[in-house]
């Protein structure tokens, strides 16, 4: 699972490829890229452009000028959300992590009779259609008095983050080796204190790969946010976003910034620490 | 089974054996009690209310005022549900979605991964770019797609760019122009072929066929998942040894005979299981078609996550709505649960 990390472990041996194949497999990957950045392009250009300048015929020109086109108006608009799903996804991320790290400590070190059982049945819920609980969990929330709260939003994601931070946690925990917890134990640790003593300390890669999987998850939420909370200034930027393009008052350059505003932590975080979003990819999607 | 200690061989002594076996019996009730919040809390939110919802399912509620009595005969929701035109559709729209988005996404992503498995210069780069779509949301794509499969603008624009249309126009014939997302036809229709087998087919009202605006947005959701696909069989890759490759080079396979006869083979375990994940994920699509298209003209791209969302919270038919998702978690089920069961054998 490595490999793809370090792309040099393995893989084509490039001694008897001829020039000319290398060049047709080089245009290939650019024509690819191209594609790929196609959507980016159009929402980055036409953010920028002035309203005046925007016109359906020209989405795929330049901005005339440097000026910040549709930014700060998209800014002024989505900021309230942008803030609200900092302070939602940020203690969710934290939180969905710590639970993580205890259920896989002890699903992967203290196995029990029946847990590897309790394991694929808590794993069956990161899978699941949202909607097949939604009626339920709306009234749940609103019988607690989190119904309409952005609380109410960090506990449902929380709670549904259980199975994928669980599994990371599982998986990467299976390959610190036992000699590790077997020792401890006849140093007299416990389970407790070979956790905060032995595991804990050896679990910040597993944080960081949970922590930043689980921000972009929440971050991109759509179906929660827009079911759980319903103040507009509380609601996350996905669904504020969805709004402001379902209103035609709005210009395009507007709802273009307003894409771009609502992408980009998520898009900074993939950036600068993709290393680690791939591992939590690779991890959610197979076995360690 | 005991509780793991393996590496330990049996006649090591360590410790007297009562004060062994309090401690382990302590730590045997200690790890379960840790475990028990999560697992409790997953019962609820998740088994329980599943069970809530079925039972949704099976009652009267279709106003803002909860209804909970049984409807009778037990089950005459689903029967409606499915008899509905809507229902139909949106169901014909989840295979055809799915055919396209699979095919696109799996072999997008193998072909970008076996292009990278070469080591041009530059992989890294376009690695990180092909599978920078994923970090988005669902709402972001929809919305940037939407203005590009736009029919007065977008895509349009570049075919027309091409050149083509003023070559049509100058045999007369109207440009090319798709409507893509707006198109509310339903193109390479079987009613006819099954009716010539099978009469009754004459007389269903569900238009058996492809509508057209579902492959834009089929694409749009390739583009954002074929870099997992990709990612997954670099993955791979990775750990297919030097040593077949050579071995296959030496018994004078071209390229193209190593990748269909060895690599692609090697790994069908993968391809599986990117097959069950995207399937999965295309059963339960909501976000990118709400944001990108709607439900569509003639609801050509409406899809039972659309659905159960307005019966829920426009029309207040909670029953349907409920109805319509256990009919999702039923699909999704049949994808995932024997993965998971896969899975829980190899633990």
């Amino acid at each position: 699972m490595a490999s793809i990390l370090s792309p040099t472990t393995s893989g084509y041996s490039p001694r008897r490829k001829s020039r000319f194949s290398r060049y047709v497999i080089f245009g290939l990957l650019v024509a690819a890229t191209l594609f790929y950045l196609a959507p980016v392009y159009v929402m980055v250009i036409n953010g920028l452009k002035d309203k005046s300048y925007m016109t359906l015929a020209g989405m795929w020109n330049l901005p005339r000028d440097l000026g910040g086109g549709g930014f700060p108006v998209a800014w002024e608009v989505l900021s309230p959300n942008i803030w609200a799903s900092l302070r939602m996804v940020i203690p969710a991320a934290i939180l969905s992590s710590l639970l993580g790290a205890v259920n896989g400590y002890l699903l992967s070190k203290w196995k029990f009779r029946g847990s590897d059982i309790i394991f694929t049945l808590i794993l069956f819920g990161m899978f699941i259609p949202y909607q097949a609980i939604l009626i339920p969990l709306i009234r749940t929330l609103d019988l607690v008095g989190l119904y309409g709260s952005w609380k109410g939003l960090v506990m449902v994601h929380v709670i549904y983050g259980i199975p994928i931070a669980s599994l990371i946690f599982r998986n990467y925990f299976t390959n610190v080796p036992s000699e590790l917890v077997e020792a401890a134990r006849i140093d007299g640790a416990g389970l407790i204190q070979t956790f905060f003593q032995i595991m804990l300390p050896l679990s910040l890669p597993a944080f960081v790969v949970v922590g930043i999987f689980q921000f972009t998850n929440i971050w991109n939420d759509f179906l929660f946010g827009v079911t759980v909370v319903f103040s507009p200034a509380d609601q996350p930027v996905t669904v504020a976003l969805n709004n402001l393009n379902g209103t035609n008052s709005v210009d395009w350059t507007v709802v273009m910034a307003a894409a771009v505003l609502s992408a980009l932590p998520t898009a900074l975080v993939y950036i600068f620490l993709g290393r680690f979003f791939i591992r939590g990819l690779l991890a959610g999607s197979m076995k360690g | 089974m005991a509780i793991s200690s393996p590496a330990l061989p049996r006649d090591v002594v360590v410790a007297p054996p009562t004060s062994r076996r309090v401690g382990f019996s302590l730590e045997r009730i200690l790890s379960p009690l840790l475990l028990a919040p999560s697992a409790v809390a997953i019962f609820i939110f998740v088994y329980g209310f599943i069970g809530y919802t079925f039972y949704v399912s099976l009652s009267n509620w279709r106003s803002a005022k909860p209804d909970l009595s049984l409807r009778h005969p037990v089950g005459a929701v689903y029967g409606d549900l499915f008899g509905q035109s809507r229902f139909q559709i949106d169901l014909r729209n989840t295979v055809v979605f799915t055919l396209f988005f699979l095919v696109m996404a799996v072999l997008g992503g193998l072909a970008l991964a076996i292009l990278l498995d070469r080591h041009i210069v530059g992989s890294g780069f376009f690695r990180s770019v092909f599978l920078f779509p994923y970090a988005l949301s669902f709402i972001t794509t929809g919305v940037a797609w939407s203005w590009i499969f736009n029919p007065e603008t977008g895509v349009n624009l570049l075919i027309n760019a091409t050149g083509v249309n003023d070559v049509l126009a100058t045999y007369g014939v109207g440009p090319l122009k798709p409507g893509w997302i707006t198109n509310p036809e339903v193109a390479w229709q079987l009613n006819q072929p099954i009716a010539a087998i099978y009469p009754p087919a004459a007389e269903w009202s569900l238009k058996l066929g492809v509508p057209l605006a579902m492959i834009p947005v089929a694409i749009a959701a390739a583009w954002q998942l074929s870099g997992f696909a990709m990612a997954m069989f670099l993955a791979g890759l990775g750990t297919i040894s030097q040593e077949v490759r050579e071995a296959a080079a030496l018994d004078g396979a071209s390229d193209w005979r190593l990748y269909k006869d060895v690599i692609i083979p090697l790994l069908n375990p993968i391809t599986v299981s990117v097959l069950i994940i995207l399937t999965h994920v295309s059963l339960k699509i909501f976000d990118l078609v709400f944001a990108m298209s709607g439900k569509g003209p003639g609801f050509a791209t409406d899809v039972p996550g659309i659905f159960v969302y307005e019966m829920i919270f426009r029309a207040q038919r909670y029953n349907y709505g409920a109805a319509a998702a256990i009919v999702m978690l039923v699909g999704v089920s049949i994808v995932i649960v024997p993965y998971l069961a896969r899975q829980l054998k190899t633990l």
